[in-house]
């Protein structure tokens, strides 16, 4: 049995929650695995430290809950410190490099992800870009599933820039 | 009256990837709910908040009431006039709404409640999981009755459970309770949708004589459920929590409120063997058994898989009905098995289990707040082997 414990953080606001729910779509319908989706219902508000957790597998998830992620990718600096602790230690960390400075021992791979959104217009999709450059740097998940799951979720005017924005992350990734 | 025209589907077949809230919604949706009436509470919310979006595009009606007590009410409303009606809340709108399902119960109208379950007393922990309205659900309400309830343990559960309540509700003239916890209704899964056709569905017992001065509305047959004349069909019918007559008359009667109350528990009873789902998983030649249900469940299958890999011989007896309990499927376990009772709250089914067998229930217990861990269960399965 094959089991991956997913962390997407960063701070409300950001698309995280989105990202995650992508990434366990595109695993769950697209991509032949099983996949859980939690998040933490607390008060947080936009622009406290929020993650989504996502577990990946190729048999029925029991137990849901993320508690050991192997891999994470942090949007912010607050998210990184409050939850890089989590992180196993051969694990694999993603981060934002606009937004995060961090020293992490470990395999890593940062991507100016917000800048890259900026020059495609909107800072917003700084999340695709993430989830892109998380698909190709861990292969975790075809980008074909991801794209479907884009395109079967966001608002019809915003694919586009929502494939753009992935695809550039997916670039960066492969190079990196 | 505005008669909404619907122009979205009702039952979206295929697959989804939604939370257990949303795919209670979808259930109600493809049941043929055409109302629902609630206050938004955590962590029930995105039913309502689902919904208030969908109702309205299949040409059913959204609610949002001051309270959970006019919420109930306005279910039972809607009932009588013919609809199949719902609500949701978590425990501190399912205390509120006790008085008016007691009504239901004695006035025999079907309708389905839903509990997404957090910690109580009171309002206790908001938006964390727990379990302990198990033993409100049975007793909730003043008077004998006798409920039926489900805990599902999966959001492809809260679809299948929503839709089989339904069916229950009508079938037995009852309130039917879907007995969620946070942790069920906010995990995000894959959830099937089959076809409408592929849908189960049964419907309430209805007059086959025409209006007249005839009908008795609660003169019920050998299966124990009157048929039920909706509002506006010209069945004078008089509907009251007092209790009546098979014309439906308030009475002073001891006889006839025992022979009506007993009947309505009968009617129940008399059904408890096809009511109590269960899922057994690797009982066969179990040493260790533990029951456990709703999202507790998950971490449950999760240690006796464990279990397994060491060598113990343990199994699970997931409970899919909580109410009427499934005590026949524990006491047959209990002859052969030790049992461990896992669950979310201080002991309320462990407490129900010990009715039913001679031998000692351990029991692993948490008042709530997180998903009980698999490792507890796993070490209560170790000590017990």
């Amino acid at each position: 049995m094959t089991r991956q414990e997913v962390r997407l953080a960063g701070f409300g606001g950001q698309g995280i929650i989105l990202a995650g729910y992508l990434l366990g779509k595109a695993a769950a319908l697209y991509g032949g695995q099983h996949a859980v989706l939690t998040q933490v219902y607390g008060p947080e508000a936009r622009g406290s430290a929020c993650n989504a957790d996502v577990m990946l597998s190729d048999s029925p998830i029991d137990f849901p809950e993320v508690r050991h992620p192997s891999i994470m990718a942090v949007m912010s600096q607050e998210a990184a410190e409050s939850f890089l602790p989590s992180l196993v230690g051969d694990g694999t960390l993603l981060f934002d490099s606009d937004l995060v400075q961090l020293d992490w021992p470990g395999r890593r791979f940062g991507v100016p992800a917000t800048s890259i959104a900026d020059q495609l217009g909107r800072r917003i999709v700084a999340n695709m870009v993430m989830l892109g450059f998380l698909s190709a740097t861990t292969g975790l998940v075809p980008p074909e599933a991801l794209e479907e799951a884009i395109r079967t979720t966001v608002r019809a005017h915003t694919i586009e820039l929502n494939l753009r924005a992935f695809e550039a992350g997916y670039t960066r990734g492969t190079a990196a | 009256m505005t008669v909404r025209q619907a122009h979205q589907e009702r039952v979206r077949t295929g697959d989804h990837f939604i939370n257990g809230d949303v795919a209670c919604a979808e259930g109600a949706l493809a049941a043929g709910c055409g109302l629902f009436a609630g206050y938004p509470i955590t962590p029930s919310t995105e039913i309502a908040e689902h919904l208030a979006r969908r109702l309205p595009e299949v040409g059913g009606t959204f609610v949002q009431m001051e309270d959970e007590l006019g919420s109930m009410a306005a279910v039972l409303g809607a009932s009588w006039a013919g609809a199949r009606a719902m609500t949701a809340t978590s425990g501190p709108g399912f205390s509120l709404m006790q008085e008016n399902i007691g009504w239901g119960v004695l006035t025999e109208t079907p309708c389905v409640v839903v509990d997404v379950q957090r910690p109580g007393p009171s309002t206790g922990l908001p938006t964390q999981t727990s379990q302990s309205d198990v033993m409100q659900a049975k007793w909730g309400s003043h008077g004998d009755y006798e409920p039926v309830a489900y805990a599902p343990a999966s959001p492809q559960e809260m679809f299948d459970l929503t839709v089989l309540a339904f069916n229950t509700a009508d079938r037995l003239r009852i309130p039917v309770f879907i007995m969620a916890d946070e942790a069920v209704g906010h995990i995000t899964e894959r959830v099937r949708i089959p076809a409408a056709e592929a849908l189960p569905s049964s419907s309430r017992p209805r007059p086959t004589d025409a209006p007249g001065n005839g009908f008795l509305p609660f003169k019920a047959g050998p299966g124990l459920v009157p048929p039920m004349a909706h509002a506006g069909e010209g069945y004078h019918i008089h509907i009251t929590g007092l209790t009546h007559t098979e014309r439906g008359y308030p009475t002073n009667s001891a006889e006839v409120h025992d022979r009506l109350v007993r009947r309505l528990s009968d009617k129940v009873l008399r059904r408890a063997d096809e009511l109590t789902l269960v899922e057994r998983v690797w009982l066969d030649d179990a040493q260790v058994a533990v029951v456990a249900y709703g999202g507790t469940a998950r971490s449950a299958r999760q240690a006796v898989r464990i279990a397994r890999e060491r060598g113990v011989r343990a199994g699970l007896l997931r409970l899919i009905t909580l109410w009427p309990f499934p005590g026949a499927a524990i006491a047959q376990l209990g002859l052969q098995t030790r049992l461990v009772v896992a669950e979310s709250n201080l002991g309320q089914v462990a407490r129900e289990a010990e009715r039913y067998t001679a031998g000692q229930v351990y029991r692993v217990t948490h008042a709530g707040g997180h998903l009980l861990p698999p490792e507890p269960i796993l070490e209560a399965i170790l000590e017990r082997a």
